[in-house]
């Protein structure tokens, strides 16, 4: 019999139940709760006289729809202009305060966009499973747990009862090996790979990524790296634990300490694929084929190396994906043949639980350093993850840099990635994003988003157009 | 959760790969804290020429014309007919709130994104997954034919069509129970609060750094 895989572990770890058809009860450990997919689950158990089973297990922090201004900021609550965006956000904390779910408020410090919190808090821990009613949960994946986003129905499921009705998926592997070329992020990893499976790649998997450059990133990479698992069709995306695991969960607030901290370290360092694990697919990619990549169209899966051309439909020989590429270019206002390069933008944003955390910032901060933004952009602005990457940051100098190079230093929350705030990217205008999903209408109605690293979009920003910022790089390390 | 039985309604051909949960509903509309009234704002920026606003009057901005749904012939469709990697992206229930309010009760696709697949079982619309080809089928006869409607029968696992042929399809035994049952999860699970409560305790003995307060 061959061993097991790191999913086939944390599936096993929290089985409570197997039914003959193949659907398991899967015991929660962790939840974490937003504005946006949870009032309708609270009012769910409201009208059944429901309590949580364990309110202890879930955490919240409003992030999708409040505002990133200090001006509507700093008056709380009462501050928040848009009455629809209040009413929710208000809902949140009066269901959170009703059962007893610890809230990080919109003036926490500890605020901010729930998949850049819980690893933070240390709410995330290794071998845990966690949920979120939010697709993005994948992230989570990175430390070793097993993370997935699910509806609304199912937040008040897990409210209801700590558990999850589940069928088991298949288990990919994507490895990628070689050495990392210089200037190339996680961000054009996932991008890369996205590319290569497609949208819809992942369906029915749950992704372990491994491999040498896999295991040579941060823990704030492999957020990058898991965060998208979803992009490419997997509900959730894993990372084996290793020594930069643990050394990034010591001392976290919500993490164990001493001697527990200790304990469960030991526990934490088995949860890796067994040497002889069966993989249902593995695909493998060399990082040497990994240059910066930049999204052309309108699903994650339409990218191109920076060096290279948005497509022609007329050369694609499947004819529905061809279909595909003329709609595409149609919303993106693109030619064929077009070079990325040549790709003109009106904004850059530079946030969203795929790129907001420190490391995000401190690489855009690097490539703006002593630039200016150019004169053709009409929006610059990051928006940094939670108030402490923010506090990390400001400690650091980095907003001074981002605001004398013309960017606008903003508040915590997901701001333009989903853009339910008041920070909408206008109809036709072209933004380059660190955020995850270059859908028609995302980032505001009629927006045309283009996918990129956070290094990337600061490349941008100085020229108005999208650059190789390896070149940039080079540059600054010339001078 | 309502029953599904059988359905039999017009079939409405949504021409599109990897159509996206935003696509289904823009976020604007996320801000309600009810699960209801999704249905005047399903495929919102395809279905009108302008942006709209939670608050917008639906029922006096321009329509756009060419797409399927405002187009005669589908009026009062209730069985979707999509293609590959239907609702895939964010996880937002509000994608079947929306077809739910709108009144579609059927999908029918070669393939879907697993979380938007799951939500709709909460919700009593059935997912069905056919077939590439026989998808493409269906989609020639739709486009062929004004008022083509299809019976599709829960219990049968069939779909009828309008000639009297018969479409076998596949669906989890578990959640075709629930379904044609109308059965409430929440309620099932906690049948199980024996061995939960078990299953608890041994892993708080085992792993106790997961039951520190958050």
């Amino acid at each position: 019999m061959s061993g097991q895989t790191l999913y086939d572990k944390l599936w096993d770890s929290h089985l409570v139940k197997q039914r003959d058809d193949g659907t398991a009860l899967i015991y929660i450990d962790r939840q974490l709760i937003h504005e946006v997919t949870s009032p309708q689950a609270f009012e769910g158990l409201r009208l059944t006289g429901r309590k949580p089973w364990r309110a202890d297990a879930n955490l919240a922090t409003p992030d999708h729809n409040i505002p990133t201004t200090k001006a509507e900021r700093s008056r709380g609550l009462e501050g928040i202009v848009d009455p629809v965006s209040r009413i929710q956000v208000r809902t949140l904390a009066d269901n959170c305060r009703e059962y007893g779910i610890t809230e990080l408020d919109m003036n926490d410090i500890r605020q901010g966009i729930v998949h850049v919190v819980g690893p933070e808090q240390g709410a995330t821990l290794p071998g845990m499973t966690i949920v979120c009613g939010d697709s993005h949960t994948s992230t989570h994946g990175a430390l070793g747990a097993l993370a997935h986003g699910i509806g609304t129905s199912e937040v008040e499921h897990v409210l209801a009862t700590q558990c999850l009705m589940q069928k088991k998926m298949k288990n990919m592997l994507i490895r990628v090996d070689g050495k990392l070329n210089p200037g190339v992020t996680a961000k054009d990893i996932v991008l890369a790979i996205i590319g290569e499976i497609g949208t819809a790649g992942g369906t029915g998997y749950t992704i372990e990524f491994g491999g040498d450059v896999i295991r040579s990133l941060s823990m704030e990479g492999r957020m990058t790296i898991c965060n998208m698992a979803i992009e490419a069709g997997a509900r959730a995306g894993l990372i084996a634990v290793d020594q930069t695991t643990i050394d990034y969960i010591r001392g976290r607030p919500m993490a164990p300490q001493g001697d527990m901290f200790s304990r469960a370290a030991e526990f934490w360092k088995t949860l890796v694929s067994d040497v002889d694990a069966h993989f249902d697919r593995v695909v493998v990619l060399d990082a040497a084929d990994i240059i910066p990549q930049v999204t052309w169209g309108t699903s994650p899966e339409m990218v191109a190396p920076v060096t290279g051309f948005v497509p022609d439909p007329d050369l694609e020989k499947d004819s529905s994906r061809a279909d595909n590429i003329r709609q595409a270019l149609k919303y993106m206002g693109l030619k064929p043949g077009t070079a990325i390069k040549d790709i003109k933008l009106d904004v850059v944003f530079i946030g969203s639980c795929t790129n907001s955390r420190i490391e995000d910032l401190r690489a855009a901060a690097a490539v703006v350093k002593g630039r200016k933004v150019a004169s053709s952009i009409e929006l610059a602005m990051v928006v940094p993850g939670s108030g402490l990457v923010k506090q990390q940051a400001e400690a650091e100098g980095l907003d001074k840099i981002f605001i004398e190079a013309g960017l606008e230093w903003r508040e915590p929350g997901c701001s333009m990635c989903l853009a339910m705030n008041a920070d909408q990217l206008p109809a036709g205008k072209h933004c380059a994003s660190t955020s995850n999903r270059n859908f028609e209408g995302r980032q505001g109605f009629g927006g045309r988003t283009h996918l990129v690293s956070p290094a990337m979009a600061a490349a941008a920003a100085i020229h108005g157009h999208f650059v190789d910022v390896r070149d940039i790089l080079l540059d600054t390390a010339r001078s | 959760m309502k029953a599904f039985t059988v359905h039999t309604g017009l079939a409405m051909p949504l021409d599109r790969a990897n159509v996206d949960t935003d696509f289904i509903i823009p976020k604007q509309f996320l801000k309600s804290i009810k699960r209801s009234g999704f249905g005047v704002n399903l495929f919102d920026e395809h279905r009108y020429l302008d942006k709209g606003e939670p608050d917008s009057v639906n029922s006096q901005r321009p329509l756009n014309k060419d797409f399927v749904l405002n187009q005669p012939r589908y009026q009062g469709a209730s069985v979707l007919l999509a293609r590959e990697n239907f609702g895939c992206g964010s996880s937002r229930e509000h994608a079947p709130w929306a077809l739910d309010d709108f009144g579609f009760r059927v999908v029918i696709a070669p393939s879907y994104a697993d979380i938007f697949f799951n939500n709709c079982f909460k919700n009593g619309i059935l997912p069905i997954v056919l077939d590439k080809n026989l998808v493409d089928q269906l989609f020639k006869e739709v486009n062929a034919a004004e008022g083509y409607t299809l019976t599709v029968n829960l219990l049968a696992q069939s779909i009828t069509r309008p000639d009297g042929s018969v479409i076998h399809f596949e669906v989890d035994a578990f959640r075709k129970h629930c379904l044609l049952n109308g059965l409430d999860d929440i309620g099932l699970t906690l049948e199980d609060a024996a061995a939960i409560r078990a299953f608890e305790n041994q892993w708080r003995e085992k792993s106790p750094w997961y039951f520190r307060s958050a």
